[in-house]
This record gives C-alpha cells, structure tokens and sequence, in this order.
C-alpha cells in the first residue's frame, strides 16, 4: 500500500471492487470525496481523517448515528473514530444497494451497541430510542414510556430471555423487517 | 561469516531438524541443555528451530507417500543410519550452537534460496531417515492438517464458512508471533505464501490423483472466499490479506492442476474464467452507468427520505416500459407505415379532405390534433387495408394487430414479473410480532441527509412510538364512539356525492360535446372544444383536496387515513376515467350511424360518378378524381384515438400547470412575501408545498392507464407518453429540489410499493376491457385503417393462416379452436389454476408451522447453550489447573507428557487469544451471555474430548507453546 498519487492504482482499485459491494464508478466517487476531506493535498490512503471532518458529509449531517458509524467503522488504535479510505469504502460497502441483509444487519447491530460488548441491553436500547426520537424535548419519551417501550422490545426480540438482544436475536429479527434493506442505504 | 560456512552450517542444521519432532526425545533433550545454558541465545535459536521444523514437517509430509513406494525395501538399513546420525548429532551440539545463531540473523535476507535449500535437504535425508511408525503418525498429522484446511468443503453454510474462516483467521494469528520473530520485513501473507511457494514447488512432482482432488478442492473453496468476501463484515485491510492471499494460492496452484494436455486446458478455461470474470464486472459497471438519473435521483433521495424518491425511481420504471412500447408501435408499425406504405395523398384515407383543406395547418388545428395531424401515421386511419406493403412484403394489417394484442401482453408480463418480485422480496412481512423492534432497529432513513427532513423522521418516529405504547396497553378508549362513527359515515357519504357529481358531470360535459362535435365546432371557441379535457383534469386537481377536507372528519390513524384517501382518489380516477370510455361508446355508436348513412351516400356518389361523367365505356380510363373529394365516412378509430392524445395532452398541461403555479409560484411568494407580510408565511398559511408521492404515483398510473387505452388506436401514444415521462421527470425533480418541503409524516417506500403496482395491475386490466370490448364487438369502419373492409379486425388473423401458411396448417388450428377443445382446454386451466392455488396455500401453512418450529427450537438451543457454557467454564478452569500441572511435570517426563501439555497450552493460548478478540463477528456462534475465555474455548471443541488424543493437532507449534507455558 502506499502511493501518494491521486489516482487509485488500477489493482487495488479492482481489489475494492472485489471487496466491497461498490461499482467502480462509487469507489471513484468515494475516492474524489474522500481526497476532497483530505483537504486538497492527497496523501497516501491509508492516512486518517478525523470524524469532525467524516462528520461534514452531507450524508452524514443529519444521521443520529453519525458518531457510532465512525466509530464502527473506524480501524484506528487510537479509538478516536477516524476514518482511512478503507475504512471509509467499509461504510459505503456495506450501506450500499447490493450489499446481503447479512452484512448491513451485522453493522446495524454493532451500531447500536453503544457500549461495544457484543448485546444491545436496556442501556444501549435506551441511547439508541434516543437517538431515533432526537435531541429536542418536545419529541423525548418520557422514563415511564422508555421503560414500556424498552420492555416491550425485549419482550419481542429477547428470545433466550437474558434481558439482553445478541448478535442473531438481533438478525432474526431483522431479516424478517420489510424495510430494513431499504432504508439501511447511504449514498454520495 | 563467510558464505560456504554458513551454508555448510544450514545443511548441517537441517539435518538435525529433519529429526526434530520425529525423536522428540533426543531434541528434547537439547532443549534441556539449551536452558541450562540459558539467556538470548536460547530463545534465538529456538525460534529458528521450529520454523525450520514446520518447513520439515511440510517436506516431510510431502515426502511420506513417495516413501510409501520406496520404503519398503530400504527400511532396515534406514533405522541402522538414523541411529548412528543421532549419536553423531549429539556429539556435535556445542560446536554448532554459535553457527546456528548467525544463520539466524541473515535468515532474513537469505530466507527464499535457503529455504529452497531446507527442503531439498530435507527431502533427501527424510528419504532415508524415516521408518515405518514415524510414516503412519505422520500420513495422520497431514490428515489433520488437511481437515483444518478444507473444514468448509463439506460444510456448504454460510455460518459453517465463517466459522472456518475465523478458524484460519486463528491459526494465523497464532503463526503471527513467529514469522514476526523470523524476520520483521516480511508480512503475514508473504510468509504464509512463502510456505506455500514451498508446498507447491515440492507438491508438483509426486502428487497422487486423491491429492490433486484435495488441492482441487483447497483452490476451489479459496475461490469460493475470494467470491464471499466482500460478504464478510472484516475491515478492508484484512479482506485485503486474505484477497491477495488466496488469490496467490490459487494462482499458484491453478497451473499446477492437471497434467500435459489437460493442465494446458485447464489454464485455459481459468485465464477465460478470469477474463469473463472482469468482463462480468466491467458490464455490471457499465450497466449500473447507464441507469438514467441516478444521480438525481440518489440526490432527491438524500433530501426526502426514500419514500419521494420512490416514485420517481417508479416513474423511471414506466419510463422503461414505455420505452419498450415506443419501440414496439414505431418499430413495426408506424416506420414500416411511413416508408413502405402508399404516401400522403395516394388515397381518400390519406388525404385531407376538401372541406377541411383550408384549415389544416392552421396551429389551433393541429394542436387539437386535427387537420393534417389526423391524416398521418399518428393515427388509425391513416393505415390501408393492403395485405403486404413496400418490397419486403410487410404484413401491415398484421403487424398493427399483433402490436396492439403485443403491448398489452407485455405489459401484463412486466407488472405481474415485477409483483412477484417484490412480494418475494418482502417475504414474510407480514409478521408482526417485532412491532416494536422493527420501529426501533429499522425506523431510520438512513438516506436522510437533510436536517429538516431529519427533524420530521424524529418527530414521526417519536409518535409512532407513542402510539405503539398507548395501543400496546391498549389504555386508549373512545370517548365518543357514536359521534366518531357519525362522522365517518357523513365524511363516506360525501365522498360518495363527490364522486357521483364529478361523474355526471363528465358525462354531461361529454354528452354536450358531442352536440357540439354534431354542430360543427367552428361556432364555437376553444372552452368548448376542450371541455370535456378540461372538467376532467380539474376535477382530477380539486377533488382530492376535498377528500383530504373530509377525511379530517374521520379522524383516522394517520396510515388509514392515507390508505383510504387513495382508495377515494383511485375510485375518482376510475370513475372518471369509466365515464369517459361510456361517452366515447355513445360516440362511437353515433359514429357508425353516420356511417350507415356515408355508406348508402357512397354508392349513390360513385353511381352519380359513372353515370354523369363516363356513360358506356368500359375501356375508357377509371375516372381519376382527386383523393381529397372522394366522400368519407367519419372513421369512430381515429376519432377515438384523438380524443385519448387530446385527454393526455390536457393532462399533461394541467399537471405542469399546477406545479408550476402551485409548487413554485407559492415558493416564490412564500419566500419573497415573507418579508413585508403581517404573518409568518413558511411556517404560517400557505407555507411550501409537500410533495404529495401517493397522488402523483395515481396521477402517473392512470396516465398509463389511458396510453393501454388507447394506443391501438393512435400509435404515436407511447411516444407521446415517453416525451411527457421525460420532462416530468426533470420538471418536477427541479421543482421537488426547489420548492417543496420534505413531508411531516414521512413514510416508508418499501411497504407502498407492491400496492401501487396492485392498483397499476387493476388500471391495466380495466383499460384493457374496452380495448378489448372495441376490438372483438365493433366492426371497423369501411373505408380507414388497416382492417377496414373486415368484418371483424381480429379476422386479420385468420386471413393470415389463411393464405401465408400450408393448408394443412389452417386445418389443424381450425380443429384446435372448435369449442369442445377450447373448453376442455379452459377447463384445464381452471383446474391448473385452482392446484396452484391451493399448493401456495398448503406452502403458506407450512411456512408459517416451521417458523414457529424454529422459534421454539432456537429458544431450547440457547436455553441449552446457556447451561453447557456453564458447564464449559467450569471444566475449563479444572483443565486449566490440570494443564499447568501437566506441564511443569512435563520437564521431567517422556514424550508423550510432553506432546500432551503442548496440546493443554495451545489451548489455553488458542482460548486466551479469543478471549481477547471477542467481538461480534466470531462470536457469531457463541452466545455472548457467556464469560468471553469460554465462550471462544467452547467453539473451537468440547472440553471432555481434549488431550492425549488429539496429540499432533497444531502441527509446528506445540512446541513454542509449551515453552511459553513453562516460563
């Protein structure tokens, strides 16, 4: 790896195409976009952006999750959300039309486990129907309705009863939803 | 050091290490000397060691079945070497200690010549060295190896891939320690494609058919990972190892597949695999390129959530078929027609005709579709009778007929294709006992980009909720259940008002019409002409608005409410749209009494004609009179195909219109009367419009509805219909993106679109009755169009097997259709139809028993998992107990103590490492709820079965393992 240019060399860019989900033309997209982050000089690839600048995507400017997607996504040691171009062409991949249920369900879950110890319990439940009703107070559930909700959801999804929602309680419930496919899609 | 001297000192390492693991005792006890001696040295020296043990191994291995054929007869002096090459080693120890640390440290610059050094040594000595027993444990170790590689082949699952995947993925971190202690400068995969360089160079020589089938599967599964990989949720820079990595191994081995001929064949249909392979993906590409407005369409996406942008993803689906449609009707019907046919004024049919010569170009004219719009390809009656036209014998009358049965056919084909699909796709939607994990994992849009669409989903998401909590305790109770139902029924009955007054009113206007028509329109001006267009198109406008008025009445869920209000909109159209078609019969009945009439005047003219002009000769010149005299009769087909051009080009101007007055005029007073305004405009009153998705995608059915309508009696419909979806589809993404709002209650697309096809089947089906009625009832008219002098225009069929196929062709269609036959036929449809049926059903059932089936049953499983966790954690701790015991005994005990706590600790290496790895993606198949040490130890095998047994399981690394446990 390395090569400062600002061109994909053509083997690795076929390698992506192997490896992601992605047509050349969005591996290209994602490339412009991705030097454009970079700030105009086009270091190597493998260097990181913060996720104070992955955050500024328009696509990512209204998402709740915008943080734990980084995070998700992000290989860096340093635990800080920063994204490399891999990292970056992993988020597409996986967020993109073609991409299996399988794939999308499995980062869906690891973005709603806020905590990263592998189930979605109360806590992470609790951060995450957050998220989805927005920061205002006028659209929060009140503790008596989040405690309903929460239950309910374990009620439903909990299948082994641990007070917790695992990996394949998470896909089983998932593969069976009409729209997750659907709207679990980012594009440029 | 100088270059033979250490070479000399590698030959003389190798030697020893081809006995390494085979008299573990003598090596052991080196070892022991080793330690005694102590410090850097040791662990240097070691690690140089076992690394030359693997390559042994390795070329041992490969060894072992050429040994099987020449061993037998050399054994005996075989054993009688390798005893006197121990004792000699032995003596030699000391002196080679110090060579063998310098080796160390340039391995890493002559690692690929020695290496290929190693093994030719190594397979030299292990020739001769190996006896009997050694060979038997030995073909067992390889098995074992060779199982750890093609877990999967049996395995075809998914989950069971991944399991192995995450098995190799193990073994190489294990590795990972080593190479790095090897020789920093080589990465994981070089070293691990070094081994393999290795295995290949030796393997090609002697491979047995049984191996080459195990190496055939080995490439095949490799290539079957490279297919699977972007399936796995692993960071890029791993996929990247394990990409370039198998792509090596199969690479390297592919050529070495096969052998003479056939290997050359076989690197053929690989090179031709590959290169389909890339030219797969380039057409992918370039097919993804060439999707219209994608990009438009990903933008609007990103603003309005994936609901608007459904229906401009479905108005670019119409936009496919009609395309299809176009192709179909220019094609064949309307090209052939204007190159091949008799040209423009060769015949009455084809002419203007005298009395409206004067008008004909005028522009009010033509863009009512009259004058010399009427007398040309665009229309029915333009066509002639003539069997075959132009020198290719075209079927004209034929041609046109197919084409019209054709489009139809194919649109039925397309939306019930299309139906199907999505119904497979949604699966089991139906199901709703994740009401409220559905609403939490898969309310967001994560298409959303737009804050202020963003603020709607929050604010739409948080009702849901709420809603879902006051229904699920079910706490909610009508307060005024009379008053409500009162409500309702008013709110029906006035739709219902609305519906009829907006159907008399059409056939009023349609009937007035017709009076009109009767009197000639020249008295009358352009309201009149276009009133019935006019009426249609605004009570298509204003209509809905009213309903959605009186839908607030009801006080409906939101979703309901939506689902009737379309259900209202569909009956309006539908009544409209019924009313028309009934008009345009009593039109078309008034149509053929003027025929009847035209017809007896006909024969009076022509009688005139003779009579007058040429009285008794015969052998004179037909009398030529000009095409545009000759008297005609009014032509009901044409006349019906421009009333359907006229009713959606009126549309098409009402649709425009209102976007633009009521779309980006608002927008534009909106924005720019906020300042001087005494109220606040945007949030205010008018505010901006939505886009309104369920009544365009009605408007955009029943558009098409009236295009199946009508295009079998004006061709240029499909074209017109392209021309109309082409600049919808620019206008009002331009308006969408400039002047609307994203909707309050943002829906999902997925859930509507099967419904919107379902009504677009019921459209089509509906239109294609009074097609259909026309067509089979109603004779042509006797002097325009490409069926005219039938008495039917279905007869063109039978004219056709008439006289352009066999006669014996004729015969067997003619048996074919007598009615015992077609009944019997129909009845077998029925009957076809009614199996299907029930199978489905029977499917259903099933279905649905076996879910319920596994529910339970995974509940057992986890209750189950659950307690041999448990029980897993607790035996572990005892192994772990009785491993370390085990392997601080080891140092005083034989060989198989040894091996055995070598297998303990790599397990406890194999167990710790997991335990610190653990993380969604290998712990698939663990249950989480477990402590992370024994979960992982748990899947790699069941405690109980661990130990002496197994010995020999982790081949070439035991031994580290055991000296990292020591310490």
């Amino acid at each position: 790896m390395g090569g400062t240019s600002s061109k994909l060399p053509k083997d690795l860019l076929s390698e992506y195409q192997e490896l992601t989900f992605l047509t050349k033309q969005e591996i290209l997209l994602a490339h412009k976009i991705f030097s454009e982050l970079q700030g105009g000089e086009n270091g190597p690839y493998s260097s990181r952006v913060s996720m104070q600048k992955i955050l500024t995507l328009p696509e990512l400017k209204a998402n709740p999750f915008r943080k734990r997607l980084c995070h998700v996504f992000s290989t860096s040691d340093m635990k800080d959300g920063s994204l490399n171009f891999e990292d970056f062409l992993d988020l597409l991949s996986a967020f993109s039309d073609t991409a299996t249920l399988e794939i999308k369900s499995h980062y869906a879950f690891r973005i709603f486990d806020f905590d990263d110890d592998g189930t979605l319990d109360a806590r992470d439940l609790e951060k995450l129907v957050n998220c989805l009703t927005g920061e205002t107070d006028d659209t929060r559930l009140t503790a008596e309705e989040m405690r309903q909700l929460i239950s309910n959801i374990l009620e439903e999804s909990d299948i082994d009863k641990d007070g917790t929602v695992n990996l394949s309680e998470f896909q089983h419930v998932i593969s069976r939803s009409p729209d997750f496919v659907s709207s679990f899609k980012i594009v440029l | 050091m100088p270059r033979h001297k250490l070479i000399a000192s590698e030959s003389d390492v190798s030697i020893e290490v081809d006995e390494g693991k085979d008299n573990e005792f003598s090596l052991y006890y080196v070892e022991v000397e080793e330690n005694s001696k102590g410090g850097k040295e040791k662990q240097a020296t070691r690690d140089g060691k076992r690394r030359r043990e693997r390559n042994g191994e390795v070329s041992r291995r490969r060894a072992s079945e050429k040994r099987s054929t020449e061993m037998g007869n050399k054994r005996a002096e075989k054993k009688h070497d390798k005893h006197h090459k121990t004792t000699r080693k032995e003596g030699e120890k000391d002196r080679k200690r110090p060579r063998r640390r310098n080796a160390d440290e340039e391995e890493a610059e002559e690692e690929s010549s020695k290496e290929k050094k190693n093994i030719k040594n190594e397979r030299t000595k292990t020739v001769k060295l190996e006896d009997e027993k050694e060979k038997d444990v030995k073909k067992k170790r390889k098995k074992h190896v060779k199982n750890d590689e093609d877990d999967a082949n049996p395995g075809k699952t998914k989950q069971k891939d991944c399991q192995e995947v995450a098995l190799k993925e193990k073994k190489k971190k294990r590795r990972k320690p080593e190479t790095t202690s090897e020789s920093e400068s080589h990465s994981e995969s070089n070293s691990d494609a070094e081994s393999k360089d290795n295995q290949a160079v030796g393997v090609l020589g002697s491979l047995t058919p049984e191996e080459l089938e195990q190496l055939k599967e080995a490439v095949d599964e490799r290539k079957k990972l490279i297919t699977t990989l972007k399936g796995k949720p692993w960071p890029m820079k791993k996929k990247l190892v394990i990409l370039r990595e198998s792509q090596e191994f199969v690479e390297k081995y592919e050529g070495a597949l096969g052998k003479g001929k056939g290997r050359k064949l076989y690197a053929y249909k690989v090179l031709m695999m590959k290169k389909w392979m890339k030219f797969q993906r380039d057409l992918e590409n370039f097919k993804t390129a060439c999707i219209p407005w994608e990009m438009k369409i990903k933008e609007i996406e990103s603003h309005f959530g994936s609901s608007v942008a459904s229906y401009f993803i479905f108005l670019r689906w119409m936009y496919g078929i009609n395309m299809i449609l176009f192709g179909l009707t220019f094609g064949l019907v309307m090209v052939p027609e204007a190159l091949m046919g008799k040209p423009y004024g060769s015949m009455p049919r084809k002419t203007v005709p005298r009395v409206e010569e004067a008008s004909a170009m005028n522009f009010a004219v033509l863009w009512d579709f009259g004058g010399y719009a009427k007398y040309s390809v665009l229309f029915y009656g333009y066509y002639n009778n003539q069997r075959a036209i132009g020198w290719l014998k075209f079927r004209m009358p034929l041609s046109y007929f197919l084409v019209g049965v054709g489009t139809v056919a194919y649109s039925y084909m397309v939306v019930i294709r299309t139906m199907a699909r999505n119904a497979n796709e949604e699966g089991g939607g139906d199901d709703t006992s994740f009401n409220f994990s559905w609403k939490t994992f898969t309310s967001w849009d994560y298409l959303i980009g737009n804050p202020e669409t963003a603020d709607n989903k929050f604010a739409s998401i948080t009702t849901s909720f709420k809603e879902a909590i006051v229904e699920e305790q079910e706490s909610r109770k009508d307060d005024n259940i009379h008053l409500t139902r009162f409500l309702r029924v008013l709110a029906n009955f006035l739709v219902l008002c609305c519906l009829a007054g907006s159907g008399y009113l059409i056939y009023f206007v349609v009937r007035r019409s017709q009076k009109f028509a009767l009197e000639g329109l020249e008295n009358y001006g352009w309201w009149e002409r276009n009133e019935v267009n006019m009426v249609m198109s605004l009570l298509g406008m204003f209509c809905p608005m009213l309903f959605d008025v009186i839908s607030t009445l009801e006080n409906y869920h939101p979703r309901i409410a939506l689902q009737w209000q379309l259900g209202r909109i569909f009956a309006l159209f539908l009544g409209n749209l019924y009313t028309f078609i009934i008009a345009l019969m009593d039109a078309i009945q008034l149509k053929r009494a003027e025929e009847e009439i035209v017809k007896k005047n006909m024969t009076i003219w022509q009688a005139n004609l003779y009579n007058g002009t040429v009285p008794d000769n015969s052998t004179a010149l037909p009398i030529t009179v000009h095409p545009a005299d000759v008297p005609r009769g009014p032509c009901w087909e044409t006349m019906v195909g421009q009333e359907f051009v006229r009713l959606i080009i009126s549309d098409t101007m009402t649709t425009y219109i209102t976007l633009l007055i009521g779309d980006f005029l608002r927008a534009v007073l909106v924005r720019f009367l906020n300042n001087c305004w005494c109220w606040d405009l945007e949030y205010g009153f008018p505010s901006y419009s939505e886009f309104d998705v369920s009544g365009n995608v009605l408007g955009l059915i029943f558009n098409q509805g009236m295009i199946w309508m009508g295009a079998f009696y004006a061709p240029c419909l499909p074209a017109l219909n392209l021309l109309r979806l082409h600049v919808s589809m620019y206008l009002q993404c331009w308006a969408v993106m400039c002047c609307n709002v994203p909707q309050e209650r943002v829906f999902k697309a997925s859930g509507s679109s099967n419904f919107y096809m379902a009504m677009l089947l019921v459209i089509l089906f509906l239109s294609t009755l009074p097609a259909i009625y026309t067509i089979v009832s109603i004779p042509p008219s006797f002097d325009c169009g490409p069926f005219s002098g039938k008495n039917r225009m279905f007869d063109v069929i039978q004219e056709t097997l008439e006289t352009d196929f066999p006669a014996w062709f004729s015969k067997v269609f003619s048996y074919a259709s007598n009615p015992g036959l077609v009944l019997s036929f129909l009845l077998l449809l029925v009957l076809a139809i009614y199996y299907l049926q029930s199978t489905s059903k029977t499917y259903k059932r099933v279905n649905m028993e076996l879910k319920k089936k596994l529910q339970t049953q995974n509940e057992e499983n986890k209750r189950k998992n659950k307690l041999a966790a448990l029980k897993a954690a607790n035996e572990l701790e005892q192994a772990k107990k009785a491993g370390e015991q085990c392997s601080n005994s080891a140092s005083d005990l034989g060989v198989n103590e040894e091996s055995s706590s070598i297998d303990e600790a790599g397990h406890h290496r194999q167990a710790g490492q997991n335990g610190r790895l653990i993380h969604p993606s290998q712990s698939q198949d663990t249950q989480n709820s477990e402590p992370p040490v024994s979960s992982a130890h748990t899947t790699t095998r069941p405690p109980a079965s661990r130990g002496h047994t197994a010995s020999g399981h982790l081949p070439g690394h035991p031994q580290k393992n055991a000296h990292s446990n020591r310490r």
